[in-house]
């Protein structure tokens, strides 16, 4: 293991000797968490993709290389990920995923921004308080808040009940958010609700945190030159908080697209997400190698997000210092 | 100054549209918490109609042996991964801040940060898929179903958190602080122990808050790592919401958010007073060595 190199020392006697010496300092640092990943964390995903691409024997998956009578062979089997994009069914609840995924993030996007923003532009005496009040809900159990709004747009629920005194149902039927009018549960409103509750804090907090630091005499400087305050929020605020903008989006969207618990909740027969059908492929099916392929492509959709996120994030840091 | 770049971000309607905004996105985040607490004290059979105020849930609470026995499960298992998460994430933020070069950084660094966004299915079900693989190798039972495995899972997403916490904190630190104990003579494990560790003290405080409460929440992870008579209590509490809603749910809920609200609120306190002091005597000691 490349990471238990360890540091020059002096040289010892014995054995005992050296494995103290293994055991100092940096190589425990390292070597412990290393060790600790590299089992539990990359050791299970070489077995999911495995699984993905193996022959399934009685109870495991065969080898896919074997040995015998002096020849090595290599069999990869590609039916299960074939099988994935042949079938509508899955391409389609990978489609919806990244679909709601996208739209949850627009909705985080368009509260989440003005709150920052001027959550920024408060009293710097409020500005604590206002921000435990943004994570306080975040502390509080998530299972329990994506229950809390099956209650409230349940036939009856005080949402529900808003919302039909308004006469906005008929609207949202006709646009497609909602079944029928006047059903609220189990639909794409109700899964992205239910969604954009959970993660807003996420986009919030990177927004504040970029807002926040903004240097204000920029829009002194604006102003001085003539821009009306609009224009200068335009061309001088929203680009500055670009990092910002896209650190929340991408901790929006990317645990969005592999959420279980709100969509089986909240959701319906309409919002298929990929990881519904996965739990389900594992737990109804008990296909543990269409399971793991389902989670191989899950893993594929989100590394571009992902390495975005990075990017910037790297970015963010190096300007910071 | 202050006042100017204030009223350059608008006028009397900018800030009157500002608090309107602030004061209906909180109305949001609060909503559902504050209905949640309501109809636990809801005295009707039908969970959305209001029938009058009641303790009946709680009383009922008190004698749920599935409910319970649950909530003793989660609070093992998050103690046990909150406590080794903070320990693994700060050797692994230790590792990141302090040694800039060793072999496989990249991929530690990737690997740390992988479970804060990789989809909780994916996790529970590749670390079952090992967890089996592993028995069938071995034959033994270490690795059966049960707290120890959801433990395991725990442990894998608390870490991540925990390293990121720490992380924050070792960047911030002053390095002149650990460079003059070790001009003194203090061998690495004593700067450690006398000097990093008293400094990042609030920081695994915080870790360790934030990753026991994750524990005590998850749902997706446990239920691919636990057996037969490894329920916890978000998993109970899970099944039941499947199925509809169930008033006996709003009464665990309003317990819990108000056994975590009162300890958000001392721990953050305390964690703040001691930042403050930390810093009160960080500052005398420059002044008073300068």
């Amino acid at each position: 293991m490349p990471a238990l190199k360890s540091a020059p020392s002096e040289p010892r006697k014995g054995l005992a000797g050296r494995v103290h010496g293994l055991l100092r300092g940096r190589s425990v640092v390292i070597g412990l968490p290393y060790g600790w990943l590299l089992a539990f964390f990359m050791a299970p995903f070489l077995i999911v993709l495995n699984y993905s691409i193996s022959e399934m024997g009685a109870v495991r998956p065969e080898n896919i290389v074997t040995l015998g009578d002096g020849v090595m062979k290599l069999s990869i089997k590609f039916g299960n990920y074939l099988a994935i994009f042949g079938d509508a069914l899955y391409v389609k609840a990978y489609l919806s995923s990244l679909k709601y995924a996208a739209i949850t993030t627009v909705v985080c996007l368009v509260l989440g921004y003005p709150f920052a923003y001027f959550m920024a532009r408060a009293k710097p005496a409020l500005q604590p308080a206002l921000l435990m009040a943004v994570m306080l809900p975040f502390w509080t159990s998530f299972l329990l808040r994506v229950y809390a709004w099956k209650g409230l747009l349940d036939e009856g629920g005080l949402v529900s009940d808003f919302l039909l005194a308004t006469g906005l149902d008929g609207w949202m039927a006709a646009s497609g958010m909602i079944g029928t009018p006047g059903k609220f549960m189990n639909t794409p409103f109700s899964l992205v609700i239910g969604m954009s509750y959970t993660y807003l804090p996420f986009m919030i907090l990177p927004l504040y945190a970029n807002l926040a630091k903004m240097d204000l005499r920029l829009l002194e400087a604006a102003a001085d030159l003539g821009a009306s305050r609009f224009k200068a929020f335009w061309l001088i605020t929203v680009p500055l908080s670009r990092a910002g903008i896209i650190a929340g989006a991408m901790l929006v969207f990317i645990p969005c697209v592999g959420e279980y618990v709100i969509p089986e909740l909240l959701g319906g027969p309409q919002t298929l997400m990929i990881g519904r059908v996965l739990w389900d492929e594992f737990f109804s099916n008990n296909d543990w190698p269409m399971a793991s392929t389902v989670a191989v492509v899950l893993v594929l959709l989100i590394v571009v997000p992902l390495a975005i996120f990075n990017k910037y994030q790297a970015e963010a840091q190096e300007r910071g210092r | 100054m202050k006042a100017d770049s204030r009223s350059l971000i608008g006028g009397r309607f900018a800030r009157n549209f500002g608090r309107g905004w602030l004061l209906a996105v909180f109305f949001f985040l609060y909503l559902p918490i504050f209905t949640l607490i309501a109809y636990s004290f809801n005295n009707s059979p039908l969970p959305t109609v209001w029938g009058g105020f009641t303790l009946n849930w709680y009383v009922k609470l008190a004698s749920d042996r599935e409910i319970l026995s649950g909530l003793w499960l989660s609070l093992k298992i998050a103690f046990l991964s909150a406590s080794a998460s903070v320990v693994l994430g700060t050797l692994a933020a230790f590792t990141l801040v302090k040694y800039r070069r060793f072999g496989g950084r990249t991929l530690f660094s990737g690997m740390v940060s992988a479970p804060l966004v990789m989809p909780e299915v994916i996790i529970g079900l590749a670390l079952l898929l090992m967890l089996v693989a592993v028995q069938r190798a071995t034959g033994s039972d270490l690795f059966d179903r049960g707290m120890m495995t959801i433990w395991l899972g725990h442990l894998l997403l608390g870490m991540a958190y925990a390293t990121v916490v720490i992380q924050a904190r070792l960047i911030d630190l002053n390095p002149q602080l650990e460079e003059a104990a070790m001009d003194l003579g203090a061998k690495p494990f004593q700067v450690f122990a006398l000097i990093t560790l008293p400094l990042i003290l609030q920081a695994l405080a915080s870790a360790w808050l934030l990753t026991f409460s994750l524990s005590l929440d998850d749902v997706v992870i446990s239920a691919f790592l636990s057996g037969p008579g490894s329920t916890t209590m978000p998993l109970v509490i899970f099944s039941r919401a499947r199925l509809g809603l169930n008033p006996s749910v709003n009464a665990v809920a309003t317990v819990i958010i108000a056994v975590v609200a009162v300890c958000v609120t001392v721990g953050s306190v305390l964690i703040a007073r001691a930042e403050r002091r930390r810093a009160a005597e960080i500052n005398a000691a420059q002044r008073g060595g300068g």
